[in-house]
């Protein structure tokens, strides 16, 4: 018995060794770029690129972030909190209003009985194959006299065929029975909605308020179209225009990045393993 | 219940998926004092027969494609790889977890400035700095963005490593699905570890990953943002690395030629639903759900 323990054990060590060694590969793969980022955003302008050097933290100061904020406290180069706030506010309203209006057609579709629900369901299924940017040239051409606001940055992306079709199918798979119950007791579907199946939908609700967060938070291509004003201005964009600036300037873009990128991160890291639970519990079952 | 879904999905998705229809036929520009012209099928004939258009054209929608036939399976089986390793319950797990989890919340902007400094052309460039390095100054410095033969190379990486993680997520929460007790049965059967994952784990989360390969296909044709980035600061190959809607942005917002890219669009939707349709097909002659 003793040997064959004895080479188990071996093999068992082994395979960790493999297993440690890959997640070690990965891990700096993935981290190495975050870590550029950050030592870079300390370092001065002209020693951000320079090869191996910087990877060492010397050099390091808070001069990249100081001048970042005096850069922009202005009106005409708009202000770090400005760009802050239009994401944020365009964020939360794609987000919340999102969560509302398609679980809301979510649940119509797989409860409610309704004339055209075969045809209605048919449409959303098509839709989430249409991506928006087949369709951003012509709303841009639709909506040109309302650029350079904040309302024609959220609205076309609160409805969402997808997300409909994700709470579709989570509400489809949660019993009726207790819904059935309210409903021989009188309440409307409204009331059944909010008080019953919304409680219950949490990972559901979660799944698609991330899935949305992520895409919007950095989205790109519909304020290079609508926005030209420094005012109404979202983060990415900024970012993209900042780095284009002739000489580059990259310590302070990467500070920017960095101002842009942190408050994200602490949340999600706080947040992870209800993250990844949520993920794993509802997400589309194929 | 429906209604400010379908509202709002008829003003901003129906609507101008309409409209991009009805401005393919036409010339069309943004603040012009000429009034728009109905030119009929011009637009989309000038795709396939005007030197200048159709070249290009045909030249992104080759990017297009070597993109996705590199990204697709290349991501969806690193993906599953990486969800199969970080499922595993070693110590100092939550840590790698994290680490993997990270360029998720990147958006595209920061990561095009990231990577174009790791890409930069000179011995300063990160990738060159460390390639020089590790062979002793042998290999010389290399534009890796701006060469022709790296560009598209490049691109990939860089989606790749933002985007990965995200398939990874969805798998590692269909491999968590899978019950533990045909894992056990197996091994009392002796079933090597790599038996297990051809009859037990690939089995168990194949809708998922289908799902995931339709949903990388589905992304992987619509490149944009990464290619544009990096154009606006002139520090790509653009000719080997545009794409499709890079060509359908450049055209119809930077040219104010509204009309024609909206014929683009339109074959790019085409393009789109033909290769969903196709994809669901196969996968529904294999038996599939």
């Amino acid at each position: 018995m003793m040997p064959r323990t004895a080479s188990l054990k071996r093999s068992r060590l082994a395979s960790n060794i493999g297993q440690y060694s890959l997640l070690l590969v990965f891990g700096l793969i993935f981290f190495i770029p975050i870590y550029y980022l950050i030592m870079g955003s300390f370092r001065p302008q002209e020693k951000v690129l320079s090869g191996l050097g910087g990877f060492l933290p010397t050099d390091l100061s808070l001069d990249n972030y100081e001048s970042v904020f005096n850069r922009f406290s202005n009106d005409t180069t708009g202000h770090v909190w400005q760009f802050v706030g239009v994401s944020v506010i365009v964020t939360v309203v794609v987000v919340v209003g999102g969560l509302l209006v398609n679980s809301l057609a979510g649940y119509a579709l797989a409860r409610l009985k309704w004339r055209g629900r075969g045809l209605a369901l048919a449409i959303v299924t098509v839709l989430t194959i249409i991506p928006f940017e087949a369709v951003a040239l012509p709303l841009y051409y639709m909506l040109a006299s309302s650029r350079n606001t904040i309302y024609v940055q959220a609205l076309p992306f609160v409805a969402s065929a997808f997300s409909i079709f994700l709470f579709y199918t989570f509400f489809l798979g949660i019993p009726g029975e207790v819904e059935e119950a309210a409903r021989i007791d009188g309440a409307g579907p409204f009331r059944i909605f909010f008080q019953i199946v919304l409680p219950m939908s949490r990972p559901a609700f979660a799944t698609v308020a991330i899935l949305t967060f992520l895409a919007q938070w950095g989205s790109y291509l519909w304020p290079v179209l609508m926005v030209s004003d420094t005012n109404v201005r979202p983060l990415p964009l900024e970012l993209s225009v900042f780095q284009s600036s002739q000489p580059p300037e990259w310590g302070n873009v990467l500070a920017f990045g960095v101002i842009f990128v942190i408050p994200v991160l602490l949340v999600f890291l706080f947040f992870q393993r209800w993250f990844i639970t949520s993920v794993a519990s509802s997400a589309v079952k194929g | 219940m429906a209604a400010p879904a379908f509202l709002l999905l008829g003003i901003f998705l129906v609507l101008p998926f309409l409209g991009a229809i009805i401005m393919s036929f036409f010339r069309l520009q943004l603040n012009s004092p000429r009034a728009p012209k109905f030119v009929g099928l011009e637009q989309y004939a000038r795709l396939f027969t005007d030197p200048d258009i159709s070249s290009t054209f045909f030249h992104s929608l080759a990017n297009n494609f070597t993109f996705a036939a590199v990204v697709v399976p290349v991501q969806t089986l690193l993906a599953l790889g990486l969800a199969i390793l970080i499922n595993r319950k070693l110590r100092g797990m939550a840590v790698f977890r994290t680490v993997f989890f990270m360029p998720l919340v990147f958006p595209l902007a920061l990561v095009a400035v990231i990577w174009r400094l790791i890409f930069a052309r000179d011995e300063n460039g990160l990738l060159n700095a460390v390639l020089s390095a590790l062979s002793g100054g042998a290999i010389a410095s290399h534009d890796w963005l701006g060469s022709a033969s790296t560009a598209m190379a490049a691109i990939i990486i860089m989606s790749v490593w933002q985007s990965v993680s995200f398939q990874m997520i969805i798998l590692l929460g269909a491999l968590q699905s899978v019950p533990q007790d045909l894992y056990e049965a197996a091994s009392i059967d002796r079933a090597s570890k790599f038996s297990q994952l051809i009859h037990v784990t690939i089995p168990g989360i194949r809708n998922t990953l289908i799902f995931v390969a339709l949903l990388t296909t589905i992304f992987s044709l619509r490149l944009f943002d990464q290619v544009y980035l990096l154009d606006q600061s002139g520090s790509i190959n653009i000719e080997s690395t545009q794409t499709v809607m890079y060509q359908v942005i450049t055209t119809g917002y930077d040219l104010n030629n509204i009309g024609q890219g909206s014929a683009m669009a339109v074959v790019f939707l085409a393009i789109v639903a033909a290769v969903a349709i196709v994809q669901r097909r196969l996968i529904r002659q294999d038996g599939g759900s």
